[in-house]
């Protein structure tokens, strides 16, 4: 039989790690606001920005002398993976998930015999790769989106990319990341950055009016491109910290019920444990009355 | 229809979009946007138009009278016969700069660009000489203000 003390000792540290899960959770679920309306109110840019590339690059896309970043380098030998992590765990399955994909895919497409390179972002992702894939992880980003996700951020690491790119490092990219669906819900995405695949919805819809541009199409597409992948960037770092907070929430939510619950179970056994105490000693003491 | 609509009422929707958010949403009379290869003013039934754009001030008209002047560094515009869109990275209000922080900003822009001289890849240098041509851009709103 368990002591008395032993019981309570264990109701207290429930009780106390109750306490905690219940404060991330409402701390999650008030910073899941903020990152829905940041992502919420970043979508006109986005959208904007992809009916005049969608524009442009229909008349442009498949011609010879089309920007790298839109035709691509003509192979996708190399392929870069972009894993966008949160740097914080205890957000359920958010991390796992993302990182689980990420792995598949590296080995997908290793065994297609094609050469993989990595960039991370957030040290979970950078953690968890370093541990089997260090040679492939060429670089990695931390601390990102600690106040807010801002577009200096998201710009600073698209740069690192084009650099790279511009350098020949690789032929394709590809960025994995966990799209919001609701706060129960993220869905593992992967989307390509480069080269610059255009929705169909923007070709269709971009065809219906013709522009003039000023300077000519080549320039202006040379210029809008690289902007396209910071934006990209930034949409992905928004959905991600969204997705990462209402996991968090939910994950919180379920931790602080399965505290409670045990708490009842441990306080219900504590209870018999003590009656069980009581009736023995009241045994003791009318059998050593009756002996008398 | 909505074309015609739009020409007839004499309006014109500007947009200056930040990647964070929607700056300015508002109907104007006209709008005077700082292109890559010269400023040009936006009327209803304007034709469709995709240009880059230098760093300079947006200026939004209400008559002949200059109600908004918005500073921009870099951005694209998209315009339709009734509507305007400036995307931009950042954007300040003209009224909101200092005459002498600029002056101070463009004088350590200069420094800057004379210090690295040639000693810089093609890309730092850049960076560098758009410093300035962006200060230089800010004392000229000023000033024209």
């Amino acid at each position: 039989m368990p002591s008395l003390k032993d019981l309570r000792t264990r109701i207290r540290s429930v009780q106390s790690t109750k306490k905690i899960t219940a404060a991330m959770k409402v701390v999650a679920a008030s910073r899941l606001k903020k990152a829905q309306d940041a992502a919420e109110s970043a979508r006109p840019y986005a959208q904007r920005m992809e009916r005049m590339l969608g524009s442009l690059a229909a008349s442009l896309i498949g011609q010879p002398h089309a920007p790298a970043l839109l035709g691509g380098t003509g192979k996708d030998q190399t392929v870069l993976l972009i894993v966008a992590t949160s740097d914080r765990g205890l957000a359920g399955g958010f991390n796992a998930t993302i990182l689980r994909d990420a792995r598949r895919q590296i080995r997908a497409l290793q065994a297609e015999g094609k050469t993989v390179k990595i960039v991370t972002i957030g040290r979970k992702g950078r953690d968890s790769l370093r541990r089997d894939h260090n040679r492939l992880v060429l670089e990695s980003f931390v601390e990102i989106g600690r106040k807010g996700v801002t577009y200096p951020e998201a710009k600073m690491i698209a740069e690192s990319i084009i650099a790279r790119f511009e350098k020949g490092e690789f032929d394709v990219a590809r960025i994995v990341f966990n799209t919001f669906k609701s706060a129960m819900t993220q869905i593992v995405t992967t989307r390509q950055l480069v080269p610059f695949t255009p929705p169909d919805a923007a070709i269709g819809g971009g065809t219906s009016v013709s522009y003039d541009f000023e300077p000519e199409e080549a320039e202006i597409l040379a210029e809008l491109l690289p902007m396209n992948i910071i934006v990209q960037i930034f949409t992905v770092l928004l959905e991600n910290t969204a997705s990462e907070q209402g996991s968090r929430m939910t994950a919180m939510d379920n931790a602080t019920r399965n505290a409670g619950r045990m708490i009842d179970r441990l306080t219900l056994n504590y209870n018999r444990t003590r009656q069980a105490y009581i009736t023995k000693e009241l045994i003791e003491i009318i059998s050593g009355a009756d002996a008398l | 229809m909505a074309e015609t609509d739009a020409s007839y009422s004499g309006k014109v929707t500007f947009e200056l979009v930040s990647p964070e958010r929607i700056l300015l949403s508002e109907t104007v009379e006209m709008v005077v946007i700082p292109g890559t290869e010269g400023d040009f003013g936006v009327l209803p039934g304007h034709a469709p138009l995709i240009s880059s754009i230098r760093p300079g001030s947006i200026r939004v008209y209400a008559g002949t009278t200059v109600t908004e002047s918005i500073f921009v560094a870099s951005g694209f515009a998209e315009v339709t016969p009734e509507r305007c869109t400036v995307l931009a990275d950042s954007a300040i209000n003209v009224s909101s700069l200092n005459r002498d922080d600029v002056a101070a900003e463009l004088a350590s822009a200069n420094a800057a660009l004379a210090a690295a001289g040639t000693a810089v890849d093609a890309y730092e240098g850049k960076q560098l000489s758009l410093a300035v041509l962006v200060a230089t851009a800010k004392l000229e709103a000023i000033d024209t203000k």
